[in-house]
């Protein structure tokens, strides 16, 4: 230690003889300053950063930031400062002339962690008064957080040159957020910033407002409590529109795998235990259509899933039908054979799959309309869960339309009610069984589509909705679309609402021993079938 | 196919196969234990372990096959009581270890000690006894299957919900006992075995011994099944698998039957998984996964449902093909095995193998008594009216 000291004492000494002879050579405050990075002394360091920040010089934000990555060099032996690009091309700190290489001696100017907070403070303090009105957004919010004092007269001066309603409003928080933390503000000043940041609500005011301390005037404090408990009580209503979103999203995610085991388990009485292997191979479908757009069609990305929704409909379906036509026709009559003949499809189903595409997770992509999220209120809802939920809901409702006011679907419904009279009436019923397997089966296939943007693509993927998924059929009741819809929602916002009180799996076996006790009570589920013939 | 001859064919086949498993259980332990090791005859103590497993699955299979063969009622969550039975037997086991395990506590097991449990939870309590254990082995899963069926048949739920509220009633319990707080080793289960009642688990003769003892229970549990199904309850359990309004409306309290042969059924399934605890050495929550039940439920399919003899024949048969073919190069195509299994057995054989070979036999028979009959009765010049039918 004693030979470091002594080394850096010596240069300490070289450096400032050496600022003696060069000061002269430069002219203004800003040029002063940035001989200072060459100085490698930490308070000479925090000055210079002070004045630079506060210069309005151009070259000020590249500087800092340069400060920041570690990318600003300096030379102790002439005292140059140095900013190297990301590009590699280098600039003269001082006059921001290009240089074409920086002197092996010089190196880059170091940081601890005091320093590093103000070159934070003041690279948000420079980008404040970028043209970039996301870059502002973002330099306020960061003040925000940081509520670094220094940060105080960059703040203001924005604030007053300001245009934009959302960086005013964000700035305004930031001012509220410092002056809250500064000792030397007034009672008044304080106070104010307690109702700006009172008004804001979210996790962050709730932060700032908790941790004030205790050498507070005691209005202040007061206000901050009363300002406390204002904010914990309306972000505990939000965690409730939070939880009632993320159920209205499994629930969606549910429904969609369900519905399409709904059909055939109403119409058929068919269980189909392989239901989730045909999810499995509408996911696969969408891997294999983003895998061609990717070598072959790179522009059409986008419209990945456009092309996948029809394609693993067409794919899943035509499966459907081809396992209707070659093993289930056979079974009528008797459902567990049928569980168990579909049980073991799904095991070979799964199998292929794992032979063809590999036992591992497979990159399924979202495209750009459908990543990223939006703020509503205190709740961050992001764009691929939003598209599923109004993807289900049009799936829903065309297949009601379907059922409704096609032929096929009369004939369905006629089948479903009373296959016997149905046939007696002229109704192919055996052709409506494997086009409503088919039609079951494209369903399942479409959700693939929709679960291939939120879970893993992988042969496992249909395992884990098909016991879900019963249970939303038993629950909701068989032969009856709205109790699956029902069956499906209840499900996903009942287990939301559990998860926080109860934790993720507790909250689920909450789930299944509920609707375990609930099928006691009611047999047939939410929406029963009533009549004669259900009981065969 | 007259009543009669039915129960002969299926005295034959029963007096062969006890005959089978005796034979099995007294020479196979003998032969590992007489005969000098690597001789010809002699069965090494690896299978003795593999044939135990087999043996306990055979009365897991006979379990199904009681209620799903003879009484209609597809349990797709009889894993779960095999498993509980194995967790009853798994816990005794546990605590005779005492200080020879890694941490050395004599009262907490391993995990406990390494999850910071302060005192043995509550349901650990006499576990260290081994008659309470035995009686747990019963109780538990018979509990539950009391319980269970006690709310599904008294509200009518048949068929397939039935089966898929025992599929959820398994996934349920798979969840619970993955936890780490629920105080069963979370995912690891139970495992680190040293001693059954002071004998040592890893031991030859301990391993022989319980071979035998699996034979035994398999035995047991086969006779108490066929003296059901052979009583005047297993009529009124087969009437009402054929026709359950039918026996309701003629006076027959369905569900106290159905009560009754589920939990007895839940109760072999325990004993079942007790014995395979200490042959196979480990107990964890994945054999409460669905997808073993379901496995079990095409033992019994394969063998033929609702003869007894086929689905422990099923058993055995299905899980040694799953040996061979696991173990071998042949690995990756075991689900495609398996899977057109499922799917052929139920397309094309119905009946399982021995309710096929049974009709083959009984058919081929009635033709030999039919050959005779008219033989004799051309050598007496009369023919025989031909019956409508």
């Amino acid at each position: 230690m004693p030979a470091n000291l002594s080394a850096r004492l010596c240069s300490l000494v070289l450096s400032l003889v050496l600022i003696a002879f060069a000061l002269p050579a430069f002219a203004g405050p800003f040029e002063d300053a940035v001989a200072k990075f060459a100085n490698d002394d930490f308070s000479d360091t925090e000055e210079a950063i002070g004045v630079v920040a506060s210069s309005g010089n151009p070259l000020a934000y590249p500087i800092i930031s340069a400060l920041q990555d570690g990318r600003l060099m300096a030379d102790p032996d002439s005292k140059k400062v140095y900013v190297t690009g990301a590009d590699g091309k280098s600039i003269d700190a001082a006059t921001g002339q290009p240089v074409a290489s920086v002197p092996d001696s010089a190196s880059a100017v170091r940081l601890n962690n005091r320093l590093r907070r103000s070159v934070d403070a003041a690279v948000g303090g420079l980008t404040l008064m970028s043209p970039d009105l996301g870059m502002r957004l973002q330099a306020a919010q960061s003040v925000f957080k940081s509520h670094e004092e220094t940060a105080l007269e960059a703040v203001e001066g924005a604030l007053a040159k300001e245009t934009n309603r959302a960086v005013k409003a964000t700035l305004g928080d930031a001012r509220a957020a410092i002056l809250l933390y500064k000792p030397d503000a007034t009672e008044v000043q304080k106070l104010e910033a307690v109702a700006i940041i009172k008004a804001r609500g979210d996790q962050e005011a709730l932060a700032l407002l908790t941790g004030i301390g205790s050498d507070q005037p005691a209005s202040v404090t007061k206000a901050a409590a009363s300002g406390i408990a204002s904010i914990q009580s309306s972000l505990a209503v939000w965690s409730m529109v939070q939880n009632a979103w993320y159920g209205l999203s499994l629930g969606s995610v549910l429904l969609l795998a369900a519905i399409g085991l709904a059909i055939t388990f109403g119409v058929m009485g068919v269980i189909n235990m392989a239901h989730g292997e045909m999810v499995m191979i509408g996911a696969y479908t969408t891997f294999v259509v983003q895998e061609v757009i990717r070598t072959r069609y790179p522009g059409l990305f986008d419209y990945s899933l456009l092309i996948a929704v029809p394609l693993a409909f067409l794919v899943a379906g035509a499966l459907g039908v081809l396992i209707e036509r070659s093993i289930i026709r056979f079974l009528y009559g008797r459902p567990l054979e049928t569980l168990l003949a579909t049980w073991g499809l799904s095991l070979v189903l799964q199998q292929a799959v794992r032979t063809m595409f590999g036992p591992t997770n497979r990159e399924v992509g979202n495209p750009s309309w459908m990543s990223g999220a939006f703020e509503l209120g205190q709740i961050t809802i992001t764009y691929n869960r939003l598209w599923i939920l109004v993807f289900t809901l049009a799936v829903f409702v065309i297949l009601l339309a379907m059922l409704r006011y096609t032929a096929l679907g009369l004939e369905m419904r006629a089948v479903t009610q009373n296959r016997r009279m149905a046939a007696s009436m002229g109704i192919a019923t055996s052709r409506v069984d494997a086009l409503t397997f088919g039609l079951g089966s494209g369903i399942a296939g479409i959700a693939g589509v929709a679960l291939s943007q939120i879970d893993n693509v992988s042969p496992n993927l249909g395992q884990s909705y098909i016991i879900d998924s019963f249970m939303v059929v038993v629950f909701g009741g068989v032969g009856n679309l709205w109790g699956t819809l029902v069956g499906a929602f209840t499900l996903g916002i009942a287990n939301k609402f559990l998860e926080p009180v109860a934790g993720a799996v507790l909250g689920k076996i909450a789930i299944l021993v509920l609707i375990i006790l609930f099928i006691q009570k009611r047999p047939r589920g939410l929406f029963a079938l009533k009549g004669r013939g259900v009981e065969a | 196919m007259t009543p009669h001859m039915l129960t002969r064919s299926l005295d034959r086949g029963a007096t062969i196969f006890l005959a089978v498993v005796a034979a099995c259980g007294i020479l196979i332990p003998l032969s590992n234990l007489l005969l000098p090791a690597g001789s010809f005859l002699q069965v090494p103590t690896y299978l003795v372990a593999l044939w135990g497993k087999y043996v306990c699955y055979a009365i897991l299979a006979l379990s199904i096959d009681l209620i799903w063969g003879y009484c209609g009622i597809l349990s797709l969550g009889h894993g779960a009581f095999f498993a509980l039975g194995g967790y009853a037997m798994g816990m005794y086991l546990m605590r005779q270890i005492g200080t020879r395990g890694v941490y050395g506590n004599p009262i907490l097991p391993d995990f406990m000690v390494f999850l910071n449990y302060s005192k043995l939870p509550w349901y650990w309590f006499g576990f260290d006894m081994f008659w309470f254990a035995a009686l747990m082995v019963l109780f538990v899963p018979g509990l539950l299957a009391f319980g269970f069926g006690w709310l599904a048949f008294r509200s009518r739920v048949t068929g397939v919900y039935l089966s898929i509220i025992t599929q959820a009633m398994t996934y349920a319990l798979l969840l619970a006992f993955f936890r780490n707080d629920f105080g069963f080793g979370g995912n690891n289960g139970l495992t680190d075995f040293k001693d059954i009642l002071g004998f040592n688990v890893q031991a030859e003769g301990t391993r022989a011994a319980l071979f035998a003892l699996s034979c035994l229970a398999l035995i047991a549990s086969f006779l108490i099944c066929r003296s059901v199904v052979s009583s005047k309850l297993g009529k009124v359990l087969i009437a009402i698998r054929d026709a359950e309004s039918r026996s309701r409306f003629l006076g027959y309290r369905v569900e106290s039957y159905k009560l009754f042969v589920f939990t007895l059924s839940a109760c072999m399934a325990g004993v079942a998984g007790a014995l395979y605890v200490p042959q196979v050495g480990i107990i964890n929550p994945s054999e409460f996964a669905p997808g073993n039940s379901i496995e079990a439920v095409i033992w019994v399919a394969v063998g033929g449902r609702g003869t007894l003899v086929g689905a422990a024949l099923g058993a055995v048969v299905v899980n040694y093909a799953k040996t061979v073919f696991t173990s071998g190069m042949l690995a990756p195509y075991w689900l495609f095995m398996l899977g057109a299994m499922f799917i052929l057995v139920t397309l094309l054989l119905p009946k399982g193998i021995v309710g096929t070979f049974n009709a083959w036999w009984d058919s081929s028979k009635e033709k030999r008594a039919a050959a005779t009959t008219a033989s004799a009765a051309a050598e007496d010049g009369v023919t025989e009216p031909k019956m409508a039918e």
